[in-house]
């Protein structure tokens, strides 16, 4: 071990000499980044209780010392402090390398969790693993919500999807562990593929401005990181068990993680939930079970120079869809949209029948980093992705069993960035990636393919600089280049292929005639251009402003070109269009940062251009053998959101403290002078709580959560005949749900089992009061009430 | 320098491994799916009891979920206070030759049941067939017209999965059925 520290410090050079305890110990101190002299840092020889300083050259000397091994601690104001064991052989010459950049040395922080920010003139908010913790038993959507401005669109309770300040799916990127999500994150009812319980912590960035992530996040990033290897010798872990009282549920999930002084590091996660039907207030959701298992395994070697890591993952979900949603055609809608309770209630079950789905996502990761001296460090990831995602409706005969969507995604990424931070107040990044992505759409389903096979090239490279101009004043600006290439091969019904008018526009595409199907063979190209800009300012101790812009594109994804058939759990048909062309967004956000002893606050405005903004809206019924049933197409527009999203705590003294977050989006759509589809409603949470460490580490808080009426929404309703009634009936698809105030209770206490064991135990009530609510961003509301009131029980245990 | 000359062949090593993996599959185009439980055509014939012409009313959609709207045929005017023994016949087109899918609904009869209503009460309908438990199905029934010369629509609906014992559905009121519906067509009709 002392060998391999002993590489650490860059040269070691030895004279021999005989006599004893007369050798000189002399070295220089130099920043590891610029190679500049560090002055006045202390050497601190632990074993003889011996120490000087450096001098102005970084210098420094200590006489009449021992042939032996001595064990030292350099250390310096705003620098890592550094141990080496040192042997004496004569006198004795050493380099040493500190470090002194503070962000630099989070990333090797010794103990605790991570919560540097990744960015500095962003608007981004962290959750901490004590806050992931508590929805251990729920989804990334549920935790998310924590984060003002982001909500989240729902097919009911378990498919849980990020909106930031209004935007969702393919607008949001999502990070795990280094590694971008590619998990057919297009379609509404498909959630992000993550086991939060992987997650050490989470940052939220709205808007497009972080670009080494992506340059079509218009929405934002979330980046979800596993939590921080340490540099000791250290066996430790940490196991919840959760049980809820809606849908009868529980969940265990246990880690363990192995690290060792040197740098080596291996930890493993698995993770079980089980949810049967959930109830809402008055009546039990039949068929809306979950069933969830997942693992990680992740090694690797970890030092502040170098390191490597290679991960795997795997999540396995099989999620029931409420049976009542499921409809033949658009009167079947009519009688649920009008009907107070769902067409089928059962009693309670833990069975998952049609419709419902299941998605198995896999990920491997390796990756390798390496610091250089007075340059900087670079990063090379190769990450494989595999989503595997079935969908099973409700079929007849022989193909009961069978699954109705059958796609496989498959990506390989590798990328590389580079980070030149040897001076201390102007940093550079740059990177490429590139990936390539195949999807494949199983035909033996019996059911036409609503995703067609394709293939796809992606190839994006960035710059980002980050300026300090002095104390205050921190500039950000960062450009993007991506291109995407996507190959597809499809079967168009002759019939639709006509009524699109794609025979006139694209008769080249055709590669074969069937009759009544023809195989298209589109190849679409995309140039991206992003950039963005922004600028921090510190304006005494207590207040700081954010300031910053950001142009982002984003190119079609499948489901918006290529959409054509039924979507049973959206009971409609979707069609998507070749046509669409890339997206563009402009946005401009401010951000207030106001903290004093008592008071925290941030203020965040933003406001989002977004031209050829791409969305479904309804446009007419199509008559099937069902009937009449809703149609709705990808669109354009022009549209423009803004909102104000508000987060505030005040602390009375150690105990008491009051919390607000409250957040305001409006969404219109500039081209037809309406409101947007699908925008979030306005809405304020507050919270009071209590804590106190001499009561067991007590910690409560009470809840309340207030919803307003989404009032601005295009109106979308058309009338349907109904031969039952023999009358013209209205399709209510637009109508909006009342406004809705909940109350919630959560509270923990900690015990200490033993120095490096403790217990927390968690209590916490959702929906006390049991009340009936439905929120207009659930797929579900149509058919059925939310969830009611839920208990829910968890032990944690770190050790 | 030594590094980074590690650190491109390990650049390299990446990239050849992912071009390698990349190369599978590739050429071959994409087979079509052989849609299977698609019900593109419903034919109703009317035999009339004691004799005379048969009358077929017919919605058939070729292309299914596609953009043609379906095609409804009356292939003549029914006659008054006749009463017809009707016979129904669903068919896949998109398959050559067509299957029937009589038979998958006959074998899941209990999950199924037909549906009739008139306006301008042009008829009533009686069930001829019915599932194991004694509840209707409705691949046959009877139709009898009204003893006025009238005009009006008569709707034949498939549910599937409806609530059998719930009140009335049995008689062939389709308020409390629930399920969702397979199949809905609905014919003007000519009683004269």
């Amino acid at each position: 071990m002392k060998y391999f520290i002993s590489i650490l410090c860059f040269s070691v050079f030895s004279f021999v000499q005989s006599q004893n305890c007369s050798s000189t110990f002399s070295g220089e101190v130099h920043d590891f980044h610029d190679g500049t002299p560090i002055i006045n840092a202390t050497i601190f020889i632990e074993n003889l209780n011996k120490y000087t300083t450096t001098d102005v050259n970084g210098q420094f000397s200590i006489n009449d010392l021992c042939n032996d091994v001595i064990k030292i601690e350099v250390s310096h104001l705003a620098c890592e402090t550094k141990k080496i064991d040192v042997t004496i052989d004569g006198d004795t010459y050493l380099e040493i390398n500190l470090e002194h950049h503070i962000e630099a040395l989070s990333e090797v922080e010794v103990k605790g969790v991570n919560t540097s920010k990744l960015t500095k003139t962003t608007q981004e908010t962290i959750l901490k693993s004590e806050t992931i913790d508590r929805f251990s038993s729920l989804n990334l959507g549920d935790a998310l919500k924590q984060v003002s401005g982001v909500s989240s669109i729902n097919t009911g309770s378990t498919i849980v999807k990020p909106v930031i300040n209004g935007l969702h799916s393919s607008r949001i990127i999502v990070m795990t562990n280094g590694v971008r999500l590619q998990d057919q994150e297009w379609g509404i009812e498909h959630a992000p593929n993550i086991d939060l319980n992987t997650a050490g912590s989470i940052n939220v960035i709205k808007g497009a401005n972080a670009l080494a992530y992506g340059g079509d996040a218009i929405g934002g990033v979330i980046v979800v990181k596993p939590s921080k290897i340490s540099l000791k010798d250290s066996l430790y872990g940490k196991t919840i068990i959760t049980g809820h009282s809606n849908g009868r549920g529980y969940n265990l999930n246990s880690s363990l993680t192995k690290t060792y002084k040197k740098g080596w590091y291996i930890g493993a996660q698995a993770s079980l939930k089980r949810f049967g039907d959930f109830e809402a207030p008055d009546y039990s959701l039949t068929n809306t079970g979950l069933n969830t298992k997942g693992f990680s395994v992740n090694g690797g070697f970890k030092t502040f120079e170098k390191g490597f890591n290679i991960s795997y993952s795997y999540l396995d979900n099989e999620i029931g869809i409420l049976r009542s949603s499921h409809i033949g055609n658009v009167n079947d809608l009519v009688n649920a949209i009008n009907s107070p309770e769902p067409s089928v209630i059962e009693d309670f079950s833990y069975d998952i029948n049609a419709p419902k789905q299941e998605v198995t996502h896999q990920v491997f990761k390796t990756e390798f980093y390496k610091r250089f001296k007075k340059f900087g460090r670079v990063d090379i990831q190769y990450d494989y992705q595999n989503n595997h995602r079935y969908e099973y409706d409700i079929r007849v005969g022989d193909d009961k069993d069978k699954p109705a969507v059958d796609l496989t995604l498959k990506t390989h990424t590798l990328k590389t960035n580079v980070k030149l931070d040897s001076k201390s107040n102007v940093t550079y990044q740059f990177g490429v990636n590139a990936s390539f992505q195949n999807n494949f759409a199983d035909p033996t389903t019996g059911v036409r393919r609503l995703i067609p096979d394709y293939d796809k090239y992606d190839l994006g490279t960035y710059v980002i600089s980050s300026l300090r101009l002095n104390n205050d004043i921190n500039l950000d600006f960062g450009l993007r280049y991506d291109f995407n290439q996507i190959d597809a091969k499809k079967f168009y019904r002759t019939s639709s292929w006509e009524e699109r008018g794609y025979d006139t526009d694209f008769p080249d595409l055709v590669i074969d005639d069937l009759g009544t199907q023809l195989l298209v063979n589109p190849v679409l190209n995309y140039h991206n251009v992003s950039a963005s800009a922004g600028i921090s300012y510190q304006l005494n101790d207590n207040s700081n402003f954010i300031f910053n812009y950001g142009l982002s594109n984003r190119a079609p994804n499948a489901s918006e070109l290529f959409s054509d058939g039924l979507h049973h759990s959206a009971a409609r048909i979707e069609l998507g269009d070749l046509r669409i062309k890339q997206e563009t967004s402009n946005r401009v956000s401010g951000t207030y940062n106001y903290k004093n002893e008592a008071l925290t606050l941030n203020i965040e405005a933003f406001y989002n251009h977004i031209s050829d903004y791409i969305f479904i809206e309804p446009t007419g019924t199509t008559q099937t053998i069902r009937g009449a049933f809703p149609v709705w197409s990808y669109n354009q527009t022009n549209a423009s959101l803004y909102g104000l999203d508000l987060t505030a705590n005040y602390s009375f003294n150690n105990q008491w403290y009051i919390n607000n977050k409250s957040s305001f989006i409006k969404g219109r759509d500039l081209t037809r002078n309406d409101a947007l589809i699908d925008m979030p409603s306005t809405k304020t949470v507050n919270s009071i709580g209590y804590t106190n460490k001499k009561w067991l580490n007590l910690n409560t808080e009470l809840q309340s959560e207030l919803v307003f009426r989404q009032n601005d929404y295009p109106n979308n309703n058309f009338e349907v005949y109904n031969p039952t009634t023999d009358q013209m009936v209205l399709v209510d698809v637009s109508t909006t749900p009342p406004t809705y105030h909940l109350l919630h209770l959560q509270s923990n206490i900690t015990l200490n089992i033993s120095e490096k064991t403790n217990l927390n135990i968690g209590l916490n009530i959702t929906n006390i009061f049991n009340t009936d609510y439905r929120e207009n961003l659930n797929r579900s509301r149509y058919f059925a009430d939310d969830l009611g009131r839920n208990i829910m029980l968890q032990l944690k245990l770190n050790y | 320098m030594k590094n980074l000359k590690q650190l491109s062949l390990i650049l390299l090593a990446a990239i050849a491994f992912v071009s390698c993996s990349n190369d599978d599959d590739a050429t071959d185009n994409p087979v079509p799916v052989n849609e299977e439980e698609v019900i593109t055509t419903l034919t109703a014939t009317l035999t009339p009891v004691g004799g005379g012409t048969e009358i077929t009313l017919q919605k058939q959609d070729s292309d299914g979920d596609g953009p043609d709207d379906a095609v409804i045929t009356v292939s003549s005017p029914l006659a008054i206070g006749t009463t017809y023994n009707v016979n129904l016949e669903l068919l896949n087109e998109t398959e050559s030759p067509a299957e029937s899918i009589n038979e998958e609904i006959e074998e899941e009869d209990d999950e199924h049941q037909f549906f009739y209503t008139a306006t301008n009460d042009v008829a009533t309908f009686a069930y001829v067939d019915f599932d194991g438990d004694g509840n209707p199905l409705g691949l046959e029934f009877t139709l009898t017209t009204a003893d006025v010369a009238s005009t009006g629509n008569i709707t034949i609906k498939l549910i599937h999965e409806p609530n059998k014992s719930a009140e009335g559905v049995s008689d062939g009121d389709i308020t409390n059925a629930g399920g969702e519906t397979d199949i809905e067509a609905i014919f003007p009709v000519v009683v004269e």
